[in-house]
Formats: structure tokens, C-alpha cells, sequence
């Protein structure tokens, strides 16, 4: 699972069809949440002006990036944090495995954060030789199998209770059970104890208040509270978008975001972290870094029309509401960020030369952009992406064709004639096997309505 | 009112009697009906797969025919060809030559079922259909048109006709343009939520506002010997109880 690569999207959804249980366990989960959401969003009065106004102050954020990071970065250090840029994947990692040996440590815990998914952080620092252990329940069962989160917000989403207790089974030596209060028990014990041996604790942000220098983190398991005041450093990792202007402006935020995530009306935990411990006595770490990532958001910044993908809060409702999502989960993408917020983003980020296929693995259904909380325009960018590729690293074939038909529908006659050619082609040729492997072929009409009119 | 048909090149070439039934409707209804015999497609083809100098060319080519035109509005039979037209201003938004005459021709171009609502303003057009039937939200109109009442009302205020409510109605069929031969495999697969919810519906005739996922779905009931039938909205709209 390890290796699939967004270059075989095609191949990885193939096989993700195949399998059974996978299939089944989507299909439980994504209209579970999907419902809730929907439940969730029903409960609010004003669901569609909190969405225009967290866009609002999102786009504020953006359009004034700079200013806000380094009023972010002013008020966090002022408190006693200390800040890190980083400007890809490599100088992020290179900079906490420094932090890491520096502080001599050799059990991190991590929460979940999908920005250390994307700089692959733990490979950086278990190749430094350092224990690594991820204390999110959904991490750590894919962190145990070896394999890469295949949802935002619910990583484990594709394995079902009976895979997770085989895995169990095999990794932690438990007695086989499917009793789901003795697994996350004993994940549970597991994970206390390496909590309580922690050197460093390293965590995301899901927002950076300019106005005050907090970062705010919000969960339901109690772990990201742990990872963040048990071990004596904590490190925080964010992207540069995650920035907010004001402490006022979370409200609208933490309104939407667990709504729109698991439908919940609040998570159970928002830890709120400004700056270092006031007194020594205080419980808390004794340092807190803050590392700022950029890999490639200023150049999403950059363009008008790109620049709105930066405004996600990475909730993950628009995987759950995405038909392609639902049917193939979220390893087929071969990508960190997965379903349609992850054709989008993988290919900005990473380029896209191996991540080509992604913006196409749509229908452009527009389900996204219905449930996203911050009024991104998936398909609109999925469409300027297509626009971008396309051209360039389309088939030749495709390319032509479109060429031919160009001239075609910009021609009556042409037109004409081509649809009589298509009448007398159907009839010896099997159109379009990819069409006619699942479904039957309508014919083309014997008289075309352009005809019909005429002789009318 | 002076009507336009536009309607589209799936309808043109494979099921003409959407357009037959549009025209019939419309006229039903008080409306002069002209066809431009320069029609060809919308170039919504070549928009969504990513070819936006192919899509332009076709795009310009709609534009000066219908700008030709002294129809007041332009009515297609197609939520996702009339969501294609109401997206050239996007198409054209670097070229402010072609912009203006873009954005005129968008807001002249109205789906059926909105124009006989929103435009009009009928309701009941005066037909009648012996069955039970369900309906399915085309996402382009569903979600870039905003048609949801719009399709149920003239549904239910058709004769006879017994409406029930798909489970999921407003989920996509899988057919996506070219994403349903790049990707035949999942788009039969999403297809096939689709056709679960029909058979449970337990109805004779699935009706829809898009030519393109009644072929999508109609090809798959077809398959798998259904005796559910796939009816476009103009076609349902068209009948009378006097033949």
C-alpha cells in the first residue's frame, strides 16, 4: 500500500473495486458522515452565511499573508515560542530531526497532522533513528500496518473492525477479539506509556491566530492535549495558510469545522497554546516550536484562481461527499491529500508531472463544493488544472480528436457528414469498449433532429 | 415569446425526441419556435477535459449564431449544456472582445423546465401520463442552475403520474463527460448506486433533465434487462392523455 503512486490513479481505483471489504467499509463510513454533516449543518440557522463568512476571512488571511505571519510570528515569539521557516518537505524535516537530536530524544509521540503526512516526517526522523509512535487511534492502526492515511480526518477509514483486530493481533500480541471497548483499550495502555516516556511531542495546527500567536488544535481523543503538554518540547508543525486574523474570527471556524467534518457540534478537546509556560511550576512544556511550511503554498498564492485552495480547512467533507471518493477510498489517489480536495491540491504541490491523472478522476458533479464549508470551487479548479495538463501531456490520440472535432462542430457541413459516417461506422464497429463494458450503447438516430426539422 | 431551440448535439444525434418533445411543449405552451440549422454542440467536451482553444472556437461559433438571432431567449433541453453557456463568461474572461458578447448570450439561455417556471411562469403544462415515475437530479442543473422545485413541480402537476422520490436523487449517475470512458470501471460503479435506488423505487420510468445520464443510465438498465424505463423531462411533459 506503501507504494502507489498517483501515476496508476486508474490501475489503484481498479483493484479498489475489487475489494470487497474496502468497498464496504466506505460505503459505511461516508454516508455516516455525510449524514451527520448534513444533520449538523441543519442545526444552524445560518449554515450558508457562516460558509460565505469563513471564506471572507480566509480570503483576508490570504490576501494579506505576509503581514498576518509575521503578526503571528511576532505575538508567538513574544510568548516565548520559537519559529521555523521552512520552505519545502526537506528543510521542514531536516529542521525537527536537528530540534530532535538536539534535545537528545528518542520517543516522539506525534498527533495526527496531514502536513507531517506530506513532508513524510517520520521517515526522516526513524531513518535519524529516532522511535516514533502516532497516538491518534485512526494513525496509529495504519501506522502499525505500514500504510498511509486514506481519508483526512478518519486515516483507518478503509479498514473494517475485523482487519484492525487481526492487525492488533499481530503487532501489539493481544488475544484475537472484535470487541471494539478491548481493542481501543488496549491502544489505549499502549499508548499511555509511551506518553509518559516522551521526549518531544510533535503536533499540526489547525489555526494560527495573528492577533494573539496561538495555535489552535482541535480533537476528540484527549491525545493531541497529551502530545502537547506531556513531553518537555513540543513541536507544531502548519502550513502558512493556517493563519487567521483574529481570536474572534475562530468562532465561525470552530462552528463549521467539526460540523462539516464529523457532524459533531464541537469536538472534544480545543487546545489553545500561546507561547510557553508563564511559570516553571505551570504544567506544559518547557519549549514550543512552531515550524511555518511553505512546499509550495506561495505559488498557490500566486495565481487568482488557485489561490482559493489554500482556503481549505481540511475537514474532509468533500471526500466524504464525493461519488469517485466513495466508491475507490482514499489510497487509489496514491497521494497524501486524497479525494477531490487532493486532485487539487497534490498536483500544485507536488507538480503535475506524476500526478497527472488526479484532476480527471472527477465527474465534476460539483457534490464538493456543496458541502465545502469554505466555498471552495473544486470543480472550477479541477477544470484549470485540466486545462493546464491537458494540452501538454494529453494522448496524442486525444489531443487529435479534439483537433477533428473542433473543426467538426464548427462546421455544419462537417457535422453533417460525420454523423452519417457515425451511423454506418456503429453498425460494423463496436463503438467504444470502454463504454459497452458496462453499459449498452443508444444508437445513433436514423434521421437526425436537424433532419426531422427540415422535412417538418 | 420567440424561442430558440438549442437542442444539443446528443439530442440531435442520438434521441431526437427530446428535441420533437421540447418543441411541442413550448409551442403548447404559446411559444414561437425557431431552430438554427448551424447548431452543432456547446463545446462543453472540450471544456471539461482541459482543451479550452478547441472549447473557444466552438463557444464562438454558438455565440454569433444565436447573437443572429431576434429570439428573445435561447431554450435548451439540458441543464448541462445551458450550465456550459452560462460558464462562457468564464471561458472568455482574458478576452474583452469576446466577453461582453459572452456574458449577453449566457443570460439570454435558460434550461426548459426553468424557462416554463422562471421564466414563464406555468406550472402545469397540460399533460398527462398513466404511471409511477421518479426523478433524477442531473448534477449540472441540480447544482450550476439551481433546479431543484422547478422539474418536481412540472412533474407533479402531470396528469396520472405518480412522482416518488429517489433515495440520494440528487446523487451523481457516474457519467461525467469524458470521465465515464477514462474511468468506465468507477463510473459504472457509482452508476450502480443509481440503479439500486430506481429498482427500489419500484417505478415504470426514471425522468431526468439531461439527455447524457439518461444514455448513462438507460445503458445499464438496458444491460441488465430492467423494465424500468429512462424518459427525458420534455418527453414526459409532452404527453397527452388524447394521444
Amino acid at each position: 500500500m506503501n507504494h502507489l503512486s498517483s501515476e496508476t490513479f486508474r490501475e489503484n481505483a481498479k483493484a479498489a473495486l475489487a475489494d470487497t471489504q474496502l468497498r464496504g467499509a466506505l460505503k459505511n463510513a461516508t454516508s455516516l458522515f455525510g449524514e451527520r454533516r448534513k444533520q449538523a449543518a441543519a442545526s444552524l440557522p445560518n449554515w450558508e452565511a457562516l460558509r460565505s463568512q469563513a471564506r471572507a476571512i480566509k480570503d483576508e488571511a490570504l490576501s494579506q499573508l505576509d503581514r498576518y505571519l509575521e503578526e503571528f510570528v511576532r505575538n508567538a515569539e513574544s510568548r516565548g515560542a520559537k519559529i521555523h521557516w521552512a520552505r519545502d518537505s526537506a528543510e521542514a524535516n531536516a529542521i525537527i530531526c536537528r530540534l530532535a537530536s538536539d534535545y537528545n530524544a528518542r520517543v516522539i509521540v506525534k498527533s495526527k497532522s496531514m502536513t507531517t503526512e506530506e513532508t513524510h516526517l517520520n521517515q526522516a526522523l526513524e531513518a535519524a533513528g529516532m522511535q516514533v509512535v502516532e497516538t491518534d487511534l485512526g494513525e496509529y492502526i495504519i501506522q502499525l500496518a505500514d500504510e498511509p492515511p486514506s481519508h483526512i480526518i478518519a486515516p483507518a477509514i478503509h479498514k473494517t473492525r475485523g482487519q484492525i483486530a487481526e492487525l492488533f493481533t499481530a503487532e501489539l500480541g493481544m488475544p484475537p477479539t472484535d470487541d471494539i471497548g478491548q481493542l481501543t483499550g488496549t491502544a489505549r495502555t499502549t499508548l499511555r506509556n509511551r506518553f509518559a516516556t516522551a521526549d518531544l511531542g510533535i503536533s499540526g495546527v489547525n489555526f494560527a491566530i495573528a492577533e494573539t500567536g496561538t495555535i489552535v488544535i482541535i480533537e476528540n481523543e484527549g491525545n493531541i492535549r497529551l502530545t502537547t503538554s506531556l513531553p518537555r518540547v513540543h513541536i507544531a508543525v502548519m502550513g502558512i495558510e493556517k493563519v487567521i486574523p483574529r481570536f474572534a474570527d475562530l468562532d465561525v471556524f470552530l462552528k463549521l469545522l467539526p460540523r462539516s467534518g464529523t457532524g459533531q457540534q464541537l469536538t472534544t478537546y480545543q487546545s489553545f497554546i500561546t507561547g510557553t509556560k508563564r511559570n516553571a511550576a505551570d504544567e506544559g512544556p518547557d519549549e514550543v516550536h512552531i515550524l511555518l511550511l511553505d512546499n509550495g503554498r506561495s505559488r498557490m498564492l500566486a495565481h487568482p484562481v488557485t489561490r482559493q485552495s489554500l482556503a481549505c480547512i481540511r475537514c474532509g467533507a468533500c471526500l466524504n461527499a464525493c461519488p469517485v471518493y466513495q466508491q475507490v477510498g482514499g489510497h487509489a489517489y496514491g497521494s497524501v491529500y486524497p479525494g477531490p480536495i487532493g486532485a487539487v491540491i497534490t498536483p500544485q504541490l507536488m507538480g503535475i508531472q506524476k500526478t497527472s491523472q488526479l484532476p480527471y478522476a472527477s465527474s465534476l458533479c460539483g457534490a464538493c463544493r456543496e458541502v465545502c464549508p469554505v466555498k471552495i470551487d473544486i470543480p472550477r479548479l479541477l477544470l484549470h488544472l485540466r486545462a493546464e495538463i491537458s494540452p501538454r501531456k494529453g494522448s496524442l490520440a486525444e489531443r487529435l480528436a479534439f483537433k477533428f472535432w473542433a473543426k467538426v462542430m464548427t462546421s455544419p457541413a462537417l457535422y453533417r457528414m460525420s454523423a452519417v459516417a457515425g451511423r454506418v461506422v456503429q453498425r460494423f464497429v463496436p463503438i467504444s469498449r470502454a463504454w459497452t463494458s458496462g453499459r449498452d450503447l443508444r444508437p445513433i438516430e436514423s434521421k437526425s433532429f436537424h433532419e426531422l426539422w427540415t422535412n417538418e | 415569446m420567440k424561442v430558440s431551440i438549442f437542442v444539443t448535439c446528443l439530442v440531435d444525434q442520438l434521441w431526437t425526441s427530446i428535441g420533437v418533445s421540447s418543441v411541442e411543449v413550448l409551442r403548447r405552451v404559446g411559444c414561437e419556435v425557431e431552430f438554427d440549422q448551424r447548431q452543432t454542440c456547446c463545446a462543453q467536451p472540450a471544456f471539461n477535459t482541459g482543451y479550452l482553444k478547441e472549447a473557444r472556437e466552438v463557444a464562438e461559433r454558438f455565440i454569433k449564431i444565436y447573437e443572429e438571432s431576434d429570439a428573445e431567449v435561447i431554450v435548451s433541453p439540458s441543464g448541462s449544456c445551458t450550465a456550459m453557456v452560462r460558464h462562457y463568461p468564464q471561458l472568455f474572461a482574458d478576452d474583452p472582445q469576446w466577453l461582453p458578447r459572452a456574458k449577453a448570450i449566457a443570460a439570454r439561455t435558460h434550461e426548459l423546465s426553468s424557462f416554463l417556471i422562471r421564466v414563464l411562469k406555468i406550472e402545469d403544462v397540460g399533460a398527462s401520463w398513466t404511471g409511477r415515475l421518479t426523478w433524477h437530479d442531473a448534477c449540472h442543473g441540480l447544482r450550476d442552475l439551481n433546479l431543484k422545485d422547478e422539474p418536481r413541480t412540472l412533474i407533479r402537476n402531470v396528469r396520472g403520474a405518480e412522482f416518488v422520490e429517489l433515495e440520494h436523487a440528487d446523487a451523481c449517475c457516474g457519467f461525467g463527460g469524458t470521465f465515464s470512458v477514462k474511468y468506465p470501471e468507477i463510473s459504472v460503479a457509482i452508476l450502480d448506486q443509481k440503479i439500486d435506488a430506481i429498482e427500489r423505487a419500484g417505478v415504470e420510468a426514471v425522468v431526468s433533465g439531461d439527455a447524457s445520464c439518461l444514455i448513462q443510465i438507460g445503458g445499464r438498465l438496458s444491460r441488465q434487462g430492467s423494465k424500468v424505463r429512462v424518459m427525458h423531462l420534455a418527453e414526459l411533459l409532452s404527453q397527452r392523455s388524447d394521444g
